[in-house]
């Protein structure tokens, strides 16, 4: 099959590649952070990648703990409460040894925290003369909005509203921007915000003063693997020039830049040549290199995805025609499956997998996507094939039996090839579905040109989304345009 | 070579063909004739083992036919189909006649060597061989037909309606050539029609079919000196076949 070594080729391309591999989150920030660590150690002179974006927080710490990474951003906070899950762990020094005992080392802090607090309306603050979070309590007509995961947190808006007795009711969750945009157009007066989002001065928000200090302390600083460290001692003291050099207005600012759509590698090496004199470290990642990234991302995804469910749902065609009552159950199975609102199965997986032991999901993001569009792609080769077998005229299939073809012949030398114009149909309509799902892989952390759509939406940038919709779209025509080649290969003339 | 004893096969909920008895020597050409539906096809299926009798035996080359024997009764028995030689459409002319060869493994060189010996006795032109059956005319995808059942050197041909499908001159031109093979070769041959003329030319006996049943077996000097019931007369009657 000559066809292999290219799809290999192209699967291969898009693993891991070597030196010190700098970590980050989805967010802008730590994306910032990111370029800065991988600058600073680039000065050096070690060859360093940065793996960007890579996902949540879980996905970083298990990238970190499986060696896939070796340094990336956090705040204390998130590791006490979210990865470790200790409250004690807001010590600094409790922090530092616990984390020792996994052989991750972390930096000092980097000078700046970004804190959950309560933000107010700019007009409402003024008008009620709303100072701290207690002022809240007098208020229960203002309308909150709150993100999910501030609504789910064990420190979140349950522990908020007990601690200082607030009145209102509890909302459900919004997407953070959906609620900057609510401020915007009147219609939100509260909403959770991080200390150092660049929103906050744009949208003229006031920050409420947490008069009880309930919030936990999130500072900024570096965690990195210990094995690391110790065999690359001038990569990890460059990091460490980061410790104490950021304050929150710095932070506020380098933010509202990336949000200016400057490329973070610029913002990140402009701040290091002010700061430090370094000069000239910085990789700049044009959009050009970012789609190309994302394009790979994508087709990794699209192409496991189709190379694996292929191979399982041709045979349960076959099956399927073989044995009618059969058929019928996988068919109806694979229609379940294909019924299940994509986000919702995306999510499903990613729970299934978190429960998984570790080093069989590896801490990466993009296995649950895949196993989400192996699923969908297994109804439209099911069905095309069972559907191209049982449309061969019966007596061609009387006649492979009558003329002494076993069973297995028949399928093999007759009946595969006769139905194979409808089997590629349906391994092609199973690609262009599997082109466009793949952009939801986005939302869990499996990269691709959801990538793009989802920063777009998340920063107002209209070029964005259109940097991720327009080549998804392409794709998906270009899926069609390999598949007509693919069509002179795999139908037979006689057929054509 | 092929007995039938007592068979009985149901069909739909009411068409039965049956009880039919029936032996077929080795060298002997038989035609099965009667109207659509007598059931002369299913006699085919029936030994061949792609339908099982729901009543008495088949027996080839005195082994009964059950699907474990199949297989090998079907080696061993050419089988020309009714629509046109059943050619697989998406093989070329001589990938059909070499299908079950290769899959039995022969080589390539007896592979070649065999189809152009079939196609110098079939009169087919061997430019015509690597053709799709699309652009070849009825009477070259008959002669394909025969081809493949013919590869094996099997010591019986079955043939369903080699002929129904042409138009009448492509017809006149083939049947010669096909009663040629059947003669010269020496096999057992079994021919399904309806053509009385079809059966006359190609067959040393002929079996009359009626709704399942056989009206009458013999020579067709026979069938018309001395027809044994009122439907032998009027079928032959029908078709006026100067013998």
């Amino acid at each position: 099959m000559s066809r292999w070594p290219l799809l290999l080729l192209l699967v291969a391309g898009c693993g891991p590649a070597a030196g010190t591999r700098v970590g980050s989150k989805l967010d802008n920030e730590s994306v910032l952070l990111g370029e800065l660590a991988t600058a600073l150690v680039r000065d050096t002179g070690t060859a360093v990648t940065h793996r960007r974006e890579l996902g949540g927080t879980p996905v970083l710490w298990q990238a970190l703990l499986a060696g896939e990474i070796d340094v990336y951003p956090e705040f204390t906070g998130t590791l006490a409460f979210q990865t470790l899950g200790d409250p004690a762990l807001t010590d600094f020094d409790k922090l530092r040894t616990a984390l020792a005992a996994k052989g991750i080392g972390v930096t000092a802090p980097l000078g700046y925290e970004n804190n959950y607090a309560v933000g107010v309306r700019g007009a409402v603050a003024d008008r009620l003369g709303l100072k701290t979070v207690s002022d809240l309590a007098k208020h229960p007509e203002l309308r909150l909005r709150l993100t999910p995961e501030f609504v789910r947190r064990a420190d979140g808006w349950t522990a908020l509203k007990r601690a200082y007795a607030l009145p209102h009711p509890d909302p459900d969750g919004t997407d953070h921007s959906l609620a900057y945009q609510g401020v915007a157009a009147g219609t939100v007066d509260v909403l959770d915000v991080y200390t150092t989002e660049a929103e906050i001065d744009r949208y003229a928000v006031r920050v409420l003063a947490d008069d009880r200090t309930f919030f936990p302390r999130y500072a900024a600083l570096f965690v990195y693997r210990q094995a690391w460290a110790d065999t690359h001692p001038a990569a990890m003291a460059s990091v460490r020039r980061l410790e104490h050099s950021l304050d929150e207005g710095t932070v506020r600012r380098l933010n509202a830049r990336t949000q200016q759509r400057v490329p973070e590698a610029t913002t990140a090496g402009k701040f290091l040549a002010e700061r430090f004199g370094l000069a000239a470290v910085v990789a700049v990642e044009t959009r050009a290199a970012k789609l190309w990234r994302h394009t790979r991302e994508h087709l990794f995804l699209v192409v496991v995805s189709l190379v694996a469910a292929v191979p399982v749902a041709i045979p349960l065609g076959v099956l399927a025609a073989r044995r009618p009552r059969l058929g019928q159950v996988i068919t109806g199975v694979a229609g379940l499956i294909q019924t299940v609102p994509s986000l919702a199965l995306l999510v499903l997986l990613l729970m299934l997998f978190a429960e998984l032991p570790e080093r069989i999901r590896g801490g990466l993001g993009w296995p649950p996507a895949a196993v989400a569009l192996f699923l969908y792609a297994l109804l439209p080769v099911i069905r095309n094939t069972a559907t191209g077998l049982t449309d061969i005229p019966p007596h061609l299939r009387e006649t492979a039996a009558g003329i002494g073809l076993t069973s297995w012949q028949s399928l093999r030398r007759v009946e595969l090839p006769l139905a194979a114009r409808s089997i590629l149909a349906g391994v092609k309509t199973a690609a262009v579905i599997t082109v466009g799902t793949a952009t939801l892989g986005a939302l869990i952390d499996a990269g691709g040109l959801g990538v793009p759509i989802q920063q777009g939406l998340r920063t107002n940038d209209r070029e964005l989304i259109l940097l991720g919709a327009i080549p998804a779209a392409g794709l998906a025509v270009a899926v069609q345009g390999v598949f007509e080649l693919l069509e002179r290969l795999v139908v037979p003339k006689g057929l054509r | 070579m092929i007995a039938l004893r007592e068979v009985v096969k149901r069909y739909g909920p009411t068409a039965t063909v049956g009880p039919v008895s029936l032996t077929v020597a080795a060298g002997e050409t038989v035609a099965l004739i009667g109207p659509s539906g007598c059931g002369k096809s299913t006699l085919l299926r029936l030994v061949l083992g792609l339908l099982t009798p729901d009543a008495g035996e088949v027996a080839f080359d005195g082994t009964p036919v059950t699907p474990a024997t199949a297989r090998a009764v079907r080696l061993r028995c050419g089988y020309v189909v009714q629509e046109l030689g059943g050619l697989f459409p998406h093989l070329s002319a001589a990938d059909n006649v070499a299908l079950v060869a290769r899959q039995l493994s022969w080589d390539e060189a007896r592979v070649v060597a065999r189809v152009a010996e079939l196609a110098g006795l079939v009169q087919l032109d061997v430019a015509l061989l690597g053709r799709y059956p699309k652009a070849l005319s009825g009477g070259q995808r008959q002669r394909v037909g025969v081809m493949r059942a013919l590869m094996l050197d099997p010591p019986v041909l079955l043939l369903d309606e080699p002929l129904s499908a042409l138009d009448p001159l492509v017809k006149t031109e083939l049947r010669p050539d096909l009663r040629r093979l059947v003669r010269e070769l020496g096999k057992a041959a079994v021919l399904v029609t309806h053509d009385l003329h079809d059966a006359a030319e190609l067959a040393d006996r002929v079996v009359l079919l009626n709704a399942g049943r056989v009206e009458q077996d013999g020579p067709l000097a026979e069938l018309r000196a001395k027809p044994a019931s009122a439907f032998v007369g009027k079928f032959l009657d029908a078709q006026r076949v100067a013998v």
